[in-house]
């Protein structure tokens, strides 16, 4: 085997935080190399170092690539070096079709005209190569996220890749695109295309990696040998928080009390497609004390079922009725669903969640300013610094200050300031959709414990999760969606994977037969 | 579950504690002046400007007669760039306040020398009629969603049409005094000789509120644990702001007293500045500027809030074509010609993001005065206002220029 990269001594500085020091790594050609770390260790950075993002001379260290020094002062660079970086946050144009999406920047045409019939031959074949069956004039909009990350790759394939690295690719994905997302990256391997992987999901690592290199506060820690027995996820947590985890999901037992909120019939039609039905009659209840998960696989509606309940923030012709402690209440829009104490956070932290250019603690008071506020509409300020300084400590929200600007956090810190102001709202019933997604083990493990002292407090909580695991570790019960149906309500005494995804798929079984 | 503690090389030794005392030395305030470059930069730039008008004109740039102008000539910029950075920042634009100046100018003119209304009264209705202006832009803009761009453009075209057409085609002129006085008026003086003493009160009661309002926000972040601004920079910035006004005082009362409309810019200043900074109205503009999603899934009403921000910027808009009309004791259909241009430019040199969702009041202030004394400095010197408008350009590129290659620098998003 030989070494396609070598990173030495690399260390980067942003203004305040020393996001990497002296990391090094060491990828061998034809492998699949994992990156593990906790939020904020410095992997994306790392890879953005790589691959030109930031360039040459804003960092300290060396790059070698397949044995010769190299200098990226672009992507452009990096790219035509065979090495193509697929950001954590996808970069498609959802207006331009697919085959457009592969060769933007990188245009077929023969003497300043496009051609098309080229254009669509050859993104066809790059396709079939990530096994895509849809057809490459087809919008980015109308597939969904799974499919776009393959199209991200055929995009990376027609660059003559040769060193590919994926930011956390199966974080927006559900089971089955991960999978198919993960044999293709054997697919490649076989191909002799090499990968280097950042993912917070362990047991894809322990899957399909080659080895793993363990970053922790910007530090290296260790690499290790995939082959080589004895390791597995213990050991990779080990490496990125220090110590053992004795357990994944903390004890808990729930007092659940009276009735909460209570969604009767709930229909909701796609916003442009009227006549489509994204969910269809659903009935969901949440009582006091109580964790309820709704599970689902890509597309089912879960988010669009709780957007819509959250101020119809989704949909139009939406019809079903809401009864707050057995009351029917009226809830059109969101400053409505706030004052009828039920908060979403959302699942998409940088479109829909947060204030990208403003600070930590302006951020954190978002939802609740007039809890800050007094009578004439002023902010008391030194007291939203405290409040966003107590989540700071309580979430363990990695920055130098609460006056930290929420778009330089790392993926993980950033999600946990969206929770740091739902939180802050006090709702009594909270809707989390995918709370976990791209956050550390470690993490995980205090949001969970957040979540049980929420559900202690009285609240009712409903957690929507791709992942099926973390549904039965947390939940009293667990709702399954298909379709826009609700299609079982399962005690979590009774529930099993397998028994769960049988519900979730039940109507899309019926729709392809 | 992960504790720092256990963390020798975690995230503290890593970070820079802003709340470093200032004893660390030189390095220390180096880069604390760093962070504050934007803020600096800004006035640094004025006071080059007017340091140059004052020696190529000889002097006659601080003159206290040209001090007085400098105020009265550029306060309907100034009022109109009050109300451009909120709509700016909001994400938006209004293209129209230069021909609802005109507007507003000719109504003014045809109530008060036409219909014979007294002038307080015309002020009201004027002002009112700036609000529905506001109102008929806003409800597009909010409640339909038509881009703020296209929506003003045709404002721009319908309120300059409404001017010719109030006024007949005619200008209108002279006008009672006591409204030409928010114009181009002072406040009453008590004697003539040496520095007048209302003024030199005014400015003796600004710095008292200055520097009380400065020690009490100090005093009560230490209270809460949170001062952060090192006590040599707020001296040094308390010092310098209480010698500008302390320079202005002293200049006016050594002229013609106190001009009202820089008693209205004041008021103005105040209120809009506590408005953005500490009010939950104002938060929830820069909520929308940015980020609107989130705004909107936050519970920010935001139809509302940007309905209101261009109702504000039409009755500013009206207040801002009384002022001009006023001052020049005509109201005419080609008045405020191109004042959205220097409204925008004052918002953007004054750090406002094209973006939406960064920008101060006042930093447009700033933005304001620099263009108004480049005017000011060059009609004086005798330039040609071909060169005039060559330079303002090429100064709002600079300006915008250095704002995002200090952004890039401080390292991409
Ligand atoms: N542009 C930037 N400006 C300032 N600090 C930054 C910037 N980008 C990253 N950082 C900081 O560098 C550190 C490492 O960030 P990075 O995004 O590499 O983490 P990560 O390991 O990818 O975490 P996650 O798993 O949450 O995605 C964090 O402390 C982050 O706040
Ligand atoms: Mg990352």
């Amino acid at each position: 085997m030989t070494t396609i990269l070598e990173m030495r001594d690399i260390t980067k500085t942003f203004p305040g935080v020393k996001a990497l020091q002296n990391v090094t790594i060491k990828v061998e050609r034809g492998t699949v190399h994992a990156i593990c770390g906790e939020n904020g260790a410095g992997k994306s950075t790392l890879m953005k170092v790589l691959s030109g993002v930031y360039p040459h001379g804003t960092f300290d260290g060396q790059i070698l690539f397949e044995d010769q020094p190299v200098e990226f002062r672009t992507i452009n660079d990096s790219e035509a070096a065979g090495v193509v970086i697929i950001h954590q946050e996808l970069a498609l144009s959802p207006f331009l079709s697919i085959a457009e999406n592969i060769y933007l920047g990188n245009e077929q045409a023969k003497r300043g005209f496009i051609d098309w019939n080229k254009t669509n031959l050859e993104a066809s074949k790059l396709l079939a190569r990530v096994g895509l069956k849809d057809n490459p004039i087809t919008k980015v909009i109308d597939i969904g996220v799974g499919k776009q990350q393959l199209v991200e790759i055929a995009k990376a394939l027609s660059k003559r890749v040769k060193l590919l690295i994926l930011d956390e690719p199966t974080a927006a994905l559900n089971d089955d695109d991960s999978a198919h997302l993960l044999d293709l990256i054997k697919h490649l391997r076989e191909q002799g295309i090499t990968c280097i992987i950042i993912s917070h999901k362990l047991n894809e690592i322990e899957e399909i990696a080659d080895a793993v290199t363990i970053i922790r506060d910007g530090r290296t820690i260790e690499t290790l040998d995939m082959h080589a027995g004895e390791v597995n996820e213990d050991r990779i947590i080990r490496g990125m928080v220090g110590r053992d985890l004795e357990s994944r999901y903390p004890d808990h037992t729930s007092h659940v009390g009276e009735e909460l909120l209570r969604i009767e019939d709930w229909t909701v039609h796609h916003p442009i497609d009227r006549s489509r039905k994204v969910v269809d009659g659903a009935n969901v209840m949440v009582r006091a004390g109580e964790i309820v998960g709704i599970a689902g696989l890509m597309g089912a509606g879960r988010t669009e079922l709780a957007m819509s309940v959250f101020g119809h923030s989704y949909g139009t012709g939406i019809s079903g009725k809401l009864y707050k402690r057995g009351k029917e209440i009226t809830v059109k829009n969101v400053p409505q669903a706030v004052a009828a104490g039920i908060a979403y956070a959302t699942e998409d932290r940088k479109r829909y969640g947060l204030n990208l250019i403003d600070d930590i603690k302006r951020n954190v008071s978002g939802s609740a300013l007039g809890k800050l506020a007094n009578f004439a509409g002023f902010v008391n300020a030194p007291e939203e610094t405290q409040v966003a300084n107590g989540y700071r400590k309580s979430m363990n929200i990695k920055a130098p200050t609460v006056a930290a600007i929420t778009g330089k956090l790392s993926g993980g810190n950033q999600q946990k300031v969206v929770l740091s102001q739902w939180l802050f709202s006090d709702p009594e019933v909270l809707i989390l959709d995918e709370p976990t997604r791209g956050i550390d083990v470690g993490a995980k493990y205090e949001i969970y414990t957040i979540i049980n002292q929420l559900a202690d407090q009285g609240k009712g909580v409903i957690v929507i999760s791709s992942e099926l695991p973390e549904l039965l570790g947390i939940c009293d019960r667990i709702y399954t969606l298909s379709e826009g149906h609700i299609t079982a309500d399962v005690p979590r005494e009774e529930a099993t994977a397998e028994h769960l995804m049988q519900f979730m798929t039940k109507f899309r079984e019926a729709a392809e037969a | 579950m992960t504790d720092t503690k256990k963390r020798p090389e975690g995230m503290s030794p890593q970070t820079i504690d802003v709340r470093e005392p200032a004893a660390n030395g030189a390095a220390a305030a180096f880069r604390y002046l760093t962070g504050q470059f934007r803020q600096i930069g800004l006035f640094l730039a004025l006071i080059v400007i007017v340091a140059f008008f004052q020696i190529t004109t000889g002097g006659i740039t601080l003159q206290p007669d040209n001090v007085s102008n400098i105020i009265i000539q550029n306060s309907y910029i100034l009022i109109l760039a009050v109300g451009m950075v909120m709509v700016i920042i909001a994400g938006h634009i209004d293209l129209s306040v230069g021909s609802v100046v005109a507007f507003v100018g000719a109504v003014s003119g045809v109530l008060m020398t036409r219909v014979g209304l007294p002038f307080w009264l015309a002020i009201i209705l004027c002002l009112v009629l700036g609000a529905i202006i506001g109102a008929w832009q806003g409800f597009w803009v909010a409640y339909f969603g038509i881009p703020a761009f296209i929506v003003t453009l045709a404002g721009m075209l319908i309120f300059r049409g409404a001017a010719f057409i109030a006024l007949g085609n005619q200008q209108i002129s002279p006008f009672p005094d006591p409204f030409r006085a928010i114009g181009s008026g002072f406040l009453p003086t008590l004697g003539d000789s040496g520095y007048e003493p209302i003024t030199v009160i005014i400015g003796l009661l600004a710095i008292v509120s200055i520097v009380a309002t400065g020690l009490r926000g100090r005093l009560t972040r230490k209270k809460y644990a949170l001062e952060d601004e090192p006590i040599w920079w707020f001296s040094l910035k308390l010092v310098a702001m209480i010698g500008l006004v302390l320079l202005v005082t002293l200049l006016l009362a050594s002229y013609n007293g106190t001009p009202v409309v820089l008693i209205i810019l004041g008021v103005l200043v105040v209120v809009y500045t506590a408005v953005m900074g500490r009010t939950v109205f104002g938060r929830h503009i820069y909520a929308i500027g940015g980020n609107l999603a989130a705004a909107t899934l936050s519970g920010v009403k935001t139809k509302r809030v940007t309905f209101l921000i261009f109702v504000n910027m039409g009755v500013l808009a009206a207040l801002a074509g009384m002022v001009f009309t006023a001052g020049l004791n005509l109201a005419s259909p080609s008045a405020g010609n191109g004042f959205e241009l220097d409204a925008i430019s004052a918002v953007f040199i004054g750090g406002a993001a094209v973006t939406g969702g960064i920008g101060t009041i006042p930093g447009a202030i700033i933005g304001g005065l620099i263009i108004g004394v480049l005017n000011n400095g060059m009609s004086i010197l005798g330039i040609g206002i071909e060169y005039q408008q060559l330079v303002k350009g090429l100064v709002l590129l600079a300006a915008v220029a250095f704002d995002f290659y200090n952004k890039r620098r401080g390292g991409s998003r």
